[in-house]
């Protein structure tokens, strides 16, 4: 008899395809894997800690660190949440500036996904691409508020900083370009055999399995429930816009994958309209007192992030600093079903399910 | 080089062949640098990059920067590292993809090495390398090496095999293994060029050839995604120089090989063509072949392990096996 052991792998903090500084025990014998321990917190700087000793406005440059790649949701879920405790009204302009900001964010932050997760599966090129058409958003972000990664562009009441002359403009031009980008990117990759044969049936589950983990995002619609917050609780001026929800079958990683580019089409259809429909002239500030002090009382909020329910529940106890703030971050709550999921899978299935759940380390460990 | 293989072995004919292997030596070297060269500015065309432009005219002396740099990097061997067999992986690795470089008929006089049973003599060096992959892995006492040194042997024997069918149509219809006799077969015009009759063959060569070189979509040994670098995670400065070196030699070898064999070697693809020298038109088909395998690098993603075993063994073996059916039937009827 041949004596087999059991290898135990440590992937990470520092492995490629960890997306950051994210840790798994992983205990394999020949190359399928029996267990799965992460590891989180290289990465935790103790956001909701350090918020209660700062005003709101001090806050919302921690929220861009959060989830890095999407830090304009993350400005928006804190502001919105004040705004809520405070009961203030939003001039249009700043409303729209809002949404148009969030779902660029949306786009820029699915790009980088796919970029980054065929990297994961091997393809070189298509990260290259993703980058160089994200670029273009950045771009414009930049414009905008003067920073490319974290912005710090939202206020409690409404934007920082105005659209300058023109920006209304190059959003339309690139939604009219993103939208033939997005046909090359399927040409390019979702009918590739190799790229099917890796990800179809990967990493699958079922909606009541999504739903007792309490995953959300693209996660949980990939398994058919129909749940988008921008539909179902409408926060800013989502209601106004005409998009679908799109849903999928199977919840392995090809439905994530296609729901993901799907949703990058959804967003230049709002993001079509909204430009439409920019109002010409307005404030961008609404009337929030100097020292924000929110009412005594609790608030929870929540918006569709890239990655899923991102909410923030504030309690305050009427200072100007909260005396705590809690952020329900997707990422971290979507991470949690991956040592189920990765039972039994072989080691290049790794890095196709851990891809496929989408998370931000920023935000896993916050 | 015949005349000189004949005699005895004295100082004369000894510094012959010490020469002509330093001038191999030299040639491949150069190849290989301006493979790499290629490499990059072919990629980043595809990627709407431009690719090396800052050193020297064009970038051109880039890959000699690289390699420059790896030369004066410090040697590190890892503590628990077995010391002998970790130094002696990388050279395992590159010797036989040297080797094999000798029975590369480059024209119809021009070659170092005209041997009667030259494709074994290719087929059974090649096979070597692995031992240097496996004991690399092995003796990095790195599990991630260990991992992708297996999945290298695993991955190289499954193509080996069908490797080696797939060539076996082409010596049925040539009738020899010697790989200037088989390049003379094929004739002037390019659809008498053994592409044509073993394009089933071919397909199968190909594949097992792109697998056997480890390159994308078959690059699972050094997957970066998921073993860091495989067997060559513990490995820096000359000794990585090493097996990449043995890699680009064997994509320099896997290439030629190709030409000679399915391309019709230094054969113009119409007779009267002629005037441009055979040399050109072998570099053309050489250079046309390692094109591919570059765009390949830049479209695919990377295979999984079991789909690669699965591909090699029901697909790829029973097909090399339908090849040598369908020859050797046809060359029947023909006769």
């Amino acid at each position: 008899m041949i004596r087999t052991e059991e290898l135990t792998l440590n992937v990470g903090p520092q492995h490629p395809s960890t997306h950051g500084v994210f840790r798994l025990i992983v205990k394999i014998d020949g190359e399928v894997i029996t267990e799965a321990t992460p590891v989180i917190g290289y990465l935790h700087r103790g956001t909701e800690k350090l918020a209660e000793n700062l005003n709101y406005t001090q806050i919302i440059p921690y929220t861009d660190r959060m989830d890095y790649v999407s830090a304009m949701t993350g400005n928006y879920v804190v502001c919105h949440a004040v705004e809520t405790a405070l009961g203030l009204e939003i001039p249009e302009r700043a409303q729209f500036l809002r949404l148009i900001v969030m779902e660029l964010q949306r786009i820029a932050s699915h790009m980088l996904w796919w970029g980054t997760y065929l990297l994961d599966i091997g393809a070189l090129s298509p990260f290259l691409f993703a980058f160089r058409d994200r670029e273009v958003i950045l771009n414009l972000f930049n414009e905008l508020c003067g920073a490319r990664l974290t912005y710090n562009y939202m206020r409690v009441g409404g934007v920082k900083w105005d659209a300058p002359e023109g920006w209304i403009g190059k959003v339309r031009d690139f939604v009219k370009m993103m939208k033939t980008r997005l046909d090359d990117y399927h040409d390019l990759v979702s009918g590739n055999e190799i790229f099917l044969a890796r990800i179809k049936g990967v990493g699958a589950y079922d909606a009541e399995t999504a739903i007792s983990y309490g995953l959300s995002g693209v996660n949980l619609r990939c398994t058919g429930v129909k749940w988008d917050l921008r539909k179902d609780q409408p926060y800013c001026i989502y209601d106004r816009f005409d998009f679908d929800v799109p849903v999928g079958k199977n919840g392995d990683c090809l439905d994530r994958y296609n729901l993901r580019l799907e949703e990058i089409r959804q967003s230049l259809r709002i993001l079509e309209q909204a430009v439409e429909q920019f109002p010409e002239e307005g404030e961008i500030m609404g009337k929030a007192p100097r020292i924000i002090r929110p009412p005594e009382g609790e608030v929870y909020v929540a918006i569709e992030s890239p990655r899923g329910e991102l909410g923030c529940h504030l309690i305050s106890r009427g200072k100007p600093e909260p005396y705590r703030l809690k952020f329900r971050r997707p990422s971290f709550v979507n991470l949690q079903i991956l040592p189920k999921l990765l039972v039994g899978e072989t080691m290049a299935n790794l890095v196709a399910i851990l891809g496929a759940v989408d998370i931000i380390l920023g935000e896993v460990d916050a | 080089m015949d005349r000189y293989m004949g005699q005895a072995l004295g100082w004369g004919n000894f510094a012959v062949f010490a020469l002509s292997g330093i001038f191999m030596l030299l040639v491949s070297l150069f190849f290989v640098t301006y493979f790499i060269y290629f490499e990059r500015k072919v990629l980043g065309w595809m990627q709407y990059r431009v690719g090396p432009n800052r050193t020297g005219p064009f970038g051109l002396l880039q890959t000699v920067a690289d390699v420059l740099k790896l030369l004066i990097k410090e040697d590190t061997i890892p503590k628990r590292a077995d010391r002998a067999m970790f130094i002696l992986a990388p050279v395992i690795a590159y010797v036989p993809s040297f080797m094999v470089l000798a029975i590369i008929p480059y024209g119809e006089n021009l070659y170092f090495l005209d041997l009667d049973a030259g494709l074994l003599y290719y087929v059974a060096l090649a096979g070597i390398s692995t031992i240097g992959i496996v004991l690399g892995g092995w003796a990095s006492n790195n599990k991630y090496a260990l991992l992708g040194g297996m999945r290298s042997g695993a991955q190289m024997i499954s193509y080996e095999i069908p490797l080696i069918i797939s060539v076996t149509g082409v010596v049925m219809i040539s009738g020899s293994l010697n790989l200037r006799t088989i390049v003379a077969e094929q004739g002037d015009w390019f659809w008498q060029w053994n592409i044509v009759p073993q394009i089933l063959g071919f397909l199968v060569f190909l594949v097992a050839a792109i697998a056997e070189l480890n390159r994308t979509p078959f690059d699972l040994p050094e997957a970066e995604s998921e073993l860091i670098a495989g067997y060559m995670t513990e490995y820096s400065g000359f000794r990585f120089a090493f097996f990449m070196l043995a890699e680009y030699t064997y994509l320099y070898a896997t290439a030629a090989l190709t030409t000679v064999l399915f391309l019709g070697g230094w054969h113009p693809p119409a007779p009267f063509l002629d005037f441009i020298p055979g040399l050109v038109w072998f570099f053309l088909k050489f250079a046309a072949v390692v094109f591919f395998v570059f765009w390949l690098r830049a479209t695919m993603p990377r295979i999984r392990s079991d789909q690669l075993m699965s591909l090699g063994w029901k697909w790829l073996l029973p097909l090399s096996l339908v090849n040598i059916f369908i020859t050797a039937v046809v060359m029947e009827i023909l006769r």
